[in-house]
């Protein structure tokens, strides 16, 4: 088939953007929607133009890394897939599609399509642990832990961190991404030790990253390619209003109880 | 060039806690005065770093990622092998010993995989400490599935992406190290060069992938944790972005490469469809506990699956191997899998594929447990193929996987390059010469997190540093060879782009060092390789520049190596005349068509020691002992 791409191009995170229109030809239904974009980048190699920037790895829908706003939609039409893992059978000859990078400020944009999403690291350095030194663990089997509550961190742990639930959101807020993080662990009896003091810490940098706030659109939720839920900002809303209502309480703001 | 694998005395399971005890300690406030540098932020890099933080010691940790979670740890999906015996069906560490050494089709060292079997107990308690939610059984105890090459039930997962699950635990110690301010991470920085001083590995030159500044750092010891090499076939189960540069750039300055040739080529993912395929997608080894594998017993029987009768099907693992079945190990059933293509009974388009089918298994356990099991496989399989795996049995073909080979390390993981250690897959030493599923993961977090941590420190311990002055002469030529390196490829302006000569190197490979190779043909792959080289230097097409974010600059840098990488092994392959795991010598096959050992010529590792650019490197032998498991032909039948 035969699309026109209007790609966003932007040469580095200081100069202004706009939009390119390519044509591109020959493109088999069978291809990823990268693998799309890899015959575009040829064509452009070949006509001596800088190929179009885009951040991708696995392309098996694990590692993350890929990430763009396809007409409207991170990662594109389909729900719970990633661009690495969207196929153009889902297109049709004679398609414009419009790629743009994630919209927020705190990600600011590389170059093309490409973003800085380190603002989720230091998210994660500011609390998203278990701090379990690394050799000092009981045996595995030692505290049982419900297949309930496993399965539900599981759902949890699945987030990628790729930030397409920031770049749907009105708000740009992260809060999925966090939410999903304070809850798998907050689920675990492992989690319990510093349960408020991670909810506290990983919010106040998100703050400070300076993404939104929820205001519960469900564009995160609708968006994701791994399903994560929004009950899971609903488990860290919860978790974070006791960790507030007792930290005057408790000095090392401990959480009392497991469970979650 | 010496081979001291310095494999401490005495019986095998004693010698990892005799060596604990006499290596030397560096004092808790001496740690903080020295500076590691990791180079791969994988199970093997980001745990590494993250034990290494926790112990006091200084780190850099670099990754050519966005983010250290980014690492292709992080597919990696059906599970990670530990002796646990939860089971109760006769597993310990000497049985995860014997399957691993015999997986291996008696290429690997004893120790080295004894140590391995004895720390996987310890992987799993730390995971569950660091809060990865591995799948339970409703008493809440940790459950279990089972993996090729072994009969006991031993490997435990996380749903379909253990991988991710591990890398996560690892990341977030990583980050929480880098939060206390004992790692300093560097995220896209490409490692370029190796700085070696006096004989000992003292830095990095990196470059920054966004500025393309070159940087140089120094320290006290260097860890390379770079993964493999396969993306030397162009199409295989890698990250686009995983390469050999690191490793490569450390054999050009001293450290030998083991066993190059020793390839993985995992049975089971997706086929190739159309020439514009960028990778290929596995779908995980945990899918033959319950799916069957199988061809129409008629050559170019081209009915649907559901249309073909049961007595007219040809499940070829259960009938070649009747006690393994389905679990055979990768190498043999990536062959049986190529054979029966070969033959003629292949399935799908091209003729290149098997059936793995889900039939049985739906029948007896219903769709809900499979859906439980590998829902998420089922809809990736989905996803890239528009058919339905509940409905139509998958079409599956073995692809490139894993490097059995590296750098080669001595049992405490360190190169013949004083100072540099290598650790996960990026090294050579515990599969042999094919590695069991699940053994990955497990081999990358025991590095990490429970063998580097003690022998860097032995390393320090017994050595005098005194700073690297910034100016030194080799820091200056490590600096000097990254500039003209990536200038030489900016200015070569010619016509064909990188991807072009990769997917050309790549066919040069697997059809000549693939699954099953042959004098002749190694001959020709050798001849060829340097061909395509030249061509390269002379004909590259780069756009853009080096000092801005330029992707194209970076893979032609890795094409470059896996274009003097791919000689090396047609060579070692070449030079390898038997048949051992997934090395398959045709010449060296028994009657019905296994590979065959020849101990008495080939028992050893072939370490190569590179010579200059255009000169044949020398091979050295470092000669494999067998105490402990009886040399012997490996049977799954």
């Amino acid at each position: 088939m035969k699309l026109t791409l209007k790609v966003w191009r932007q040469k580095d995170a200081k100069s202004s953007g706009k939009f390119a229109t390519y044509e591109a030809h020959d493109i088999s239904e069978h291809m990823s929607f990268l693998e799309m974009l890899d015959v575009v980048n040829e064509g452009l190699i070949h006509k001596g133009e800088d190929p179009i920037a885009f951040d991708h790895d696995c392309r098996e829908g694990i590692c993350g890394t890929c990430g763009m706003v396809i007409d409207g939609n991170p990662h594109g039409p389909r729900a719970r897939t990633t661009a690495c893992q969207l196929h153009m059978r889902m297109f049709h000859d004679g398609d414009v599609i419009t790629i743009e990078p994630w919209r927020a400020a705190a990600f600011p944009v590389v170059k093309d399509l490409i973003v800085d999403r380190s603002a989720f690291d230091r998210i994660i350095a500011a609390g998203g642990f278990i701090s379990a030194p690394i050799g000092g663990a009981p045996d595995g089997n030692a505290i049982p832990i419900a297949k309930e509550n496993a399965d539900l961190a599981m759902d949890a742990a699945a987030c990628i961190g790729c930030g397409a639930c920031v770049a749907a959101c009105p708000n740009a807020s992260a809060m999925l991404f966090v939410g999903a993080k304070v809850s798998q662990l907050a689920l675990l009896p492992q989690g319990q030790p510093e349960r408020h003091q991670r909810v506290r810490s990983m919010v106040a940098r998100m703050d400070a990253e300076g993404f939104g706030t929820c205001t519960n659109h469900g564009e995160c939720e609708a968006s994701c390619p791994k399903g994560i839920r929004m009950e899971f900002i609903a488990r860290m809303n919860a978790d974070y209003i006791r960790a507030k209502l007792t930290a005057g309480r408790r000095k090392d703001g401990a959480g009392e109880g497991g469970g979650g | 060039m010496e081979f001291k694998s310095n494999i401490p005395s005495g019986p095998i399971e004693k010698k990892w806690e005799k060596h604990r005890f006499e290596m030397k300690l560096v004092n808790p406030a001496n740690k903080r005065k020295y500076t590691v540098i990791v180079v791969g932020s994988g199970l093997a890099g980001g745990g590494g770093a993250a034990s290494l933080a926790e112990l006091g010691y200084h780190v850099k940790c670099f990754c050519y990622q966005d983010s250290a979670r980014r690492a292709h740890s992080i597919a990696a999906q059906g599970g990670i092998n530990a002796a646990k015996n939860y089971r109760n069906d006769g597993d310990s560490v000497f049985r995860l010993f014997y399957d691993t050494v015999k997986g291996g089709d008696f290429r690997s060292r004893e120790a080295n995989v004894y140590r391995l079997a004895e720390v996987s107990v310890n992987i799993i308690d730390q995971c569950v400490a660091q809060g990865v939610p591995f799948a339970r059984e409703y008493g809440g105890l940790l459950d279990n599935r089972s993996f090729g090459g072994a009969q006991v039930s031993r490997t435990f997962y996380a749903r379909g992406q253990t991988g991710q699950q591990l890398l996560l635990g690892v990341y977030q110690a990583l980050e929480r190290q880098v939060g206390l301010g004992n790692v300093e991470m560097f995220r896209r920085h490409e490692m370029q060069e190796l700085i070696v001083v006096d004989g000992r590995a003292r830095g990095v030159v990196v470059r920054d992938m966004v500025t393309g500044e070159v940087e140089t750092h120094l320290a006290d010891a260097v860890c390379l944790a770079t993964g493999g090499y396969g993306n030397v076939f162009y199409l295989a189960t890698y990250a686009k972005g995983c390469n050999g540069t690191a490793i490569w750039r450390a054999y050009k300055k001293g450290a030998a490469f083991a066993n190059p040739c020793f390839t993985q080529i995992h049975p089971t993912c997706i086929p190739v469809t159309g020439e514009y395929q960028s990778k290929l997608t596995l779908m995980s080894e945990s899918l033959r506990n319950d799916g069957r594998i199988w061809v129409p017993k008629a050559k170019g029987d081209k009915r649907a699956p559901g249309e073909i009768p049961e007595e007219e099907r040809d499940y070829y693992l259960e009938r070649m191997y009747p006690s393994f079945g389905n679990l055979a190990p990768r190498d043999i059933s990536s062959r049986a899998a190529k054979r029966v293509c070969d033959e003629g009974r292949g399935v799908g388009p091209s003729g290149y594929g098997v059936y793995l089918d889900f039939k049985d298994a739906i029948a007896r356990l219903g769709r809900q447990k499979i859906e439980e099991k590998y829902g998420n496989l089922f809809e990736m399989y989905e996803r890239i193929t528009a058919e339905d795996p509940y409905k139509v049995p998958m079409r599956i073909y073995p692809a490139t996987h894993y490097t059995m080979g590296g750098l080669w390390v001595d049992y405490n993981l360190m190169s013949t390059i004083p100072g540099l250690f290598v650790l996960g897959e990026a090294n050579f030493s515990d599969h042999g010469a094919n590695r069991l599923g699940a053994s990955a993961l497990m081999q990358g977090l025991a590095d990490g997190y429970f063998i580097i941590p003690y022998t860097i420190g032995n390393y320090l311990a017994r050595q005098k540093f005194t700073p690297v002055p910034a100016g030194h002469s080799d820091v200056r030529a490590a600096e000097k060879a990254v500039a003209e390196r990536t200038q030489r490829l900016l200015s070569i302006q010619g016509t064909r782009s990188s991807t072009e000569f990769h997917r050309e190197l790549g066919k040069i490979m697997w059809e000549h060092c693939g699954m099953a190779r042959d004098k002749k043909g190694l001959e020709q792959g050798r001849s060829m390789i340097p061909e395509l080289r030249q061509e390269f230097w002379k004909d590259l097409r780069l756009p853009g520049g080096g000092n801005e974010l330029n992707q194209s600059l970076e893979h032609a840098g890795r094409v470059a190596d896996f274009l003097e990488m791919g000689e090396l092994m047609c060579l070692d392959a070449l030079e390898r005349d038997e048949s051992c795991g997934s090395h398959f010598r045709t010449e060296h096959q028994t009657s019905e068509g296994e590979a065959e050992r020849n101990d008495k010529d080939f028992c050893h590792v072939a370490a190569w020691e590179f010579q200059g650019d255009g000169r044949k490197p020398v091979r050295h032998v470092e000669p494999l002992v067998y105490e402990n498991v009886e040399l012997a032909v490996r049977s799954y039948k």
